[in-house]
C-alpha cells in the first residue's frame, strides 16, 4: 500500500484518497516548439524502476496538487512537497541520496 | 416559494449506532486568503467563530467554520440564515479577491450517534479513527467508500458527515450497512 502525506493539509493517507497525475517536473512544449520537442513532451516519460518523481492530487481531501518522490519498486516515499516548484527541493534530494546513493532521474541527481 | 426539503427527508436507522439524516443545514463555501484580517472579520460576522486552524473546526453555538483547504472554509449556519450570513461576508470582503457561495441545497448531512461511531467511520474511510488520533475539533475530508465526504466528531459518541446531495442515498446506505447489528468489530473497545 502506498501511503502519502499531503504537504498542504498534513493528512497522511493511503493512495485511494489521492489521484495520481503522472510524471512530475515535465517541461512543457507548446506552440512554436518543434515536432520532436512536442512529441517528447507528450510521449517520452521515464517510467523508471526505482527513484521516481510524480504529481499527485489530494482529490478526496483538500484538492491540492503536490509532488511526491518515491521508489516504484518498494513504494517507499522519500518525501512530498508543494507543486509550486520546477525541481525537487534540496532536502528531498538529500533524503534520496542517503537511501539510494548515486541515484539520478532525468537531469536531477 | 417552494418548501425546502433535505435530500432524504430525515431518514433514520437504528443499528449499532443511530444513523439519521440531520436535515437542512445552511452551508457557505468561502475561498480566499485565510490569513487576512478582513477574512477573519467576515467569518466572525457570519458565524461567530474564529478562523479554524489546519484541519480544525471552530464551533460557535449554532454555527461553525471548518477548514477545507489552505484557501477554503466551509461555514455552517442555521439553514434560514444562510442568505443573511452570505450578505455579511460579501459586505466584509468587498473589494477583496474571494469567492463565497451558498451551497446549502447542494449537500446532505448525516449524524451518527452511539458508542460505536469510530468503528462505523473506520469501516468506510481510510482514516485512523483511534482515540487520540482523531478527536472532536478536527474535521477530515476524505473518501467514504466511493464518494467524497467530510466528517467531524461533535463529541466522543457523535459524528457528523457531510456529502454531496446527489450521493445522499448512497452514503445513507453505507452508514446503515456499516452499522448493521452483528457487524461489530470491537477494534476500538
Ligand atoms: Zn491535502
Amino acid at each position: 500500500m502506498l501511503i502519502l502525506e499531503c504537504p498542504y493539509c498534513g493528512v497522511k493517507a493511503e493512495e485511494t484518497e489521492f489521484h495520481g497525475g503522472g510524471e512530475a517536473h515535465l517541461k512543457r512544449f507548446g506552440p512554436g516548439s518543434s515536432d520532436d520537442e512536442f512529441h517528447g513532451y507528450l510521449f517520452e516519460k521515464v517510467n523508471p524502476k526505482g527513484v521516481h518523481f510524480e504529481r499527485w492530487r489530494h482529490a478526496n481531501g483538500c484538492g491540492k496538487w503536490f509532488h511526491a518522490a518515491r521508489d516504484t519498486v518498494t513504494l517507499e516515499v522519500f518525501g512530498t512537497y508543494p507543486a509550486q516548484t520546477s525541481e525537487p527541493p534540496q532536502d528531498i534530494k538529500d533524503k534520496i541520496s542517503a537511501k539510494r546513493p548515486g541515484w539520478s532521474w532525468r537531469e536531477f541527481a | 416559494m417552494s418548501e425546502p426539503v433535505s435530500a432524504l427527508n430525515g431518514a433514520s436507522f437504528d443499528g449499532t449506532v443511530a444513523v439519521r439524516e440531520a436535515g437542512l443545514q445552511g452551508m457557505i463555501t468561502l475561498r480566499g486568503d485565510l490569513s487576512s484580517a478582513k477574512m477573519k472579520k467576515a467569518v466572525k460576522n457570519a458565524t461567530g467563530a474564529a478562523i479554524p486552524g489546519t484541519r480544525e473546526i471552530a464551533v460557535s453555538r449554532e454555527s461553525a467554520a471548518a477548514w477545507m483547504s489552505p484557501d477554503e472554509l466551509l461555514l455552517m449556519v442555521p439553514y434560514d440564515t444562510a442568505a443573511e450570513a452570505l450578505g455579511k461576508i460579501d459586505a466584509a470582503l468587498k473589494g477583496e479577491h474571494y469567492l463565497a457561495v451558498n451551497v446549502s441545497d447542494a449537500r446532505a448531512v448525516f449524524e451518527i450517534a452511539g458508542a460505536g461511531v469510530r468503528e462505523v467511520i473506520a469501516k468506510l474511510c481510510p482514516v485512523d479513527m483511534a482515540p487520540g488520533a482523531f478527536e472532536p475539533g478536527t474535521i477530515r475530508r476524505t473518501r467514504m467508500a466511493q464518494v467524497a465526504a467530510a466528517f467531524w466528531m461533535v463529541d466522543a459518541e457523535t459524528v457528523r458527515v457531510v456529502c454531496f446531495r446527489s450521493v445522499a442515498g448512497y452514503v445513507f446506505g453505507l452508514l446503515c450497512d456499516a452499522a448493521e447489528p452483528g457487524g461489530e468489530v470491537g477494534f476500538f473497545v
